[in-house]
């Protein structure tokens, strides 16, 4: 649904470690990943996958090694990226639609128009409810919605796949193909499979 | 382009945000309210002595009404995963934090501004003082906004940060207060014209949003 046109975007990160209050989370990560590709990102509980995530973010400064992006000069990751995290980012006193036209405002590069991601993720009956008034996984699909609402290359998933019901889960899942198809990139944290063809890659112990 | 719609866009979401229930926007006004109500009671009926303690009380109030609620300035959005999009945002952080106190200064210093004369009546202020003190109150104010902005900044992944943040502010806005109230008394009489520590109040509020943006801005980008 969203055509991402992809300039020659490659994300290098070479040999990345994190310490959190002196404890060793992990290290020697390396990852490659480009127009088209998705990435997997697994390991167990408190292996340091949100961790990784908030570096390619900007939030957390990397212990040692590298994050560079081929094709984009300057340009920070964190503009070039969705983030979808444990925290949702919406104000639950907002209905689902201000929160999205809120966050196409504000991230950019408009795509699908509002009503158009909510109806992709399920949720068109829930435009003008607060968001305050929708169960977790409503919320969770609220949230990917912003996915759809602005263009950008890479998506940063944390746990996409928690709060959903199976057809949300599959619903996300084609999503993300649609995303792949059109050139795009993603990284996601995951404990299940996602339904699509992803190299995996394994942190921690 | 897209950096001015991203900027309009969060000082509009932060005024809707005010308006609806429980925003918090009508807690600094009720604050003031009941401050300037009780102040008259606890002094007991000298009209001279109330007349005079005027210009301070108002201001002290106002004080205390903007910083009441200005931990939550940036910690809501911490807390609900919204400072993270706007740190994802082409919109510079400088201006998220330009935007988020406009619009905190739109929803409490502003109205504090503006009902203002009204109190006056009940602490007793000559006529001829309403207007002036408003004044004070319209250009004062945003300092006290920008240099809570700061504050709030620093304390914002704090998860008891309610506390430090008047801690934090209150010393720094001492400077406001000083002029603010010598102007409002300036106006009232005396050998100092209103104008001198007027416009020193005014300077004092521009240094502020200067100054308190920035600094808002990295304490926000600092990374864990």
């Amino acid at each position: 649904m969203t055509q991402t046109p992809v300039p020659n975007l490659r994300l290098h990160v070479e040999n990345l470690s994190c310490r959190r209050g002196g404890r060793l989370i992990f290290e020697g990560v390396s990852l490659s990943l480009g127009g088209g590709e998705a990435l997997a990102l697994t390991g167990r509980n408190g292996a340091g996958k949100s961790s990784l995530i908030a570096m390619l973010c900007g939030r957390l400064r990397p212990d040692g090694g590298s994050i560079r992006i081929d094709g984009a000069d300057e340009a920070e990751l964190g503009e070039l990226s969705h983030l979808v995290g444990h925290r949702d980012g919406l104000k639950t006193a907002l209905t689902a639609r201000e929160n999205l036209a809120f966050a196409q405002d504000l991230l950019g590069s408009p795509a699908a128009s509002p009503e158009a991601a909510l109806a992709a993720v399920g949720l068109a009956h829930a435009s003008a409810l607060p968001v305050g008034y929708l169960s977790a996984g409503q919320r969770r699909r609220v949230a990917l919605a912003r996915l759809l609402v602005s263009r950008r290359p890479y998506w940063l998933l944390d746990e996409p796949m928690s709060a959903l019901d199976a057809a949300s889960q599959a619903m996300l899942a084609g999503l993300m193909r649609d995303h792949l198809r059109a050139g795009g990139a993603i990284l996601a944290a995951t404990h299940g499979p996602l339904g699509l063809d992803a190299r995996e890659l394994r942190i921690g112990p | 382009m897209c950096v001015t719609g991203a900027f309009l866009a969060i000082l509009k979401r932060d005024l809707v945000l005010a308006a609806r229930a429980g925003g918090g926007g009508e807690l600094a006004l009720v604050f003031f309210l009941t401050l300037v109500v009780l102040v008259p009671f606890a002094l007991g009926p000298d009209l001279n002595l109330l007349s005079r303690l005027g210009p301070a009380i108002l201001w002290l109030g106002a004080l205390l009404a903007v910083l009441i609620g200005l931990d939550r300035l940036f910690q809501h959005d911490e807390e609900d995963g919204s400072l993270e999009l706007m740190r994802m945002s082409p919109l510079p952080l400088e201006g998220a934090v330009l935007a988020k106190g406009l619009a905190h200064w739109l929803t409490t210093g502003l109205p504090l501004a503006l009902v203002s004369p009204l109190l006056g009546l009940l602490v007793a202020l000559p006529g001829e003082a309403m207007l002036p003190l408003a004044a004070t109150l319209l250009v004062g104010t945003p300092a006290l906004s920008f240099i809570g902005a700061a504050g709030a900044a620093l304390a914002a992944s704090l998860r008891r940060g309610g506390l430090i943040v008047p801690v934090l502010v209150a010393p720094l806005t001492i400077p406001v207060l000083i002029f603010g109230v010598s102007a409002s008394n300036a106006a009232l009489g005396g050998t100092v014209p209103f104008r001198t520590p007027f416009l020193i109040l005014t300077a004092l509020s521009l240094a502020a949003v200067a100054v308190g943006t920035l600094a808002a801005a990295a304490a926000l980008r600092q990374p864990e």
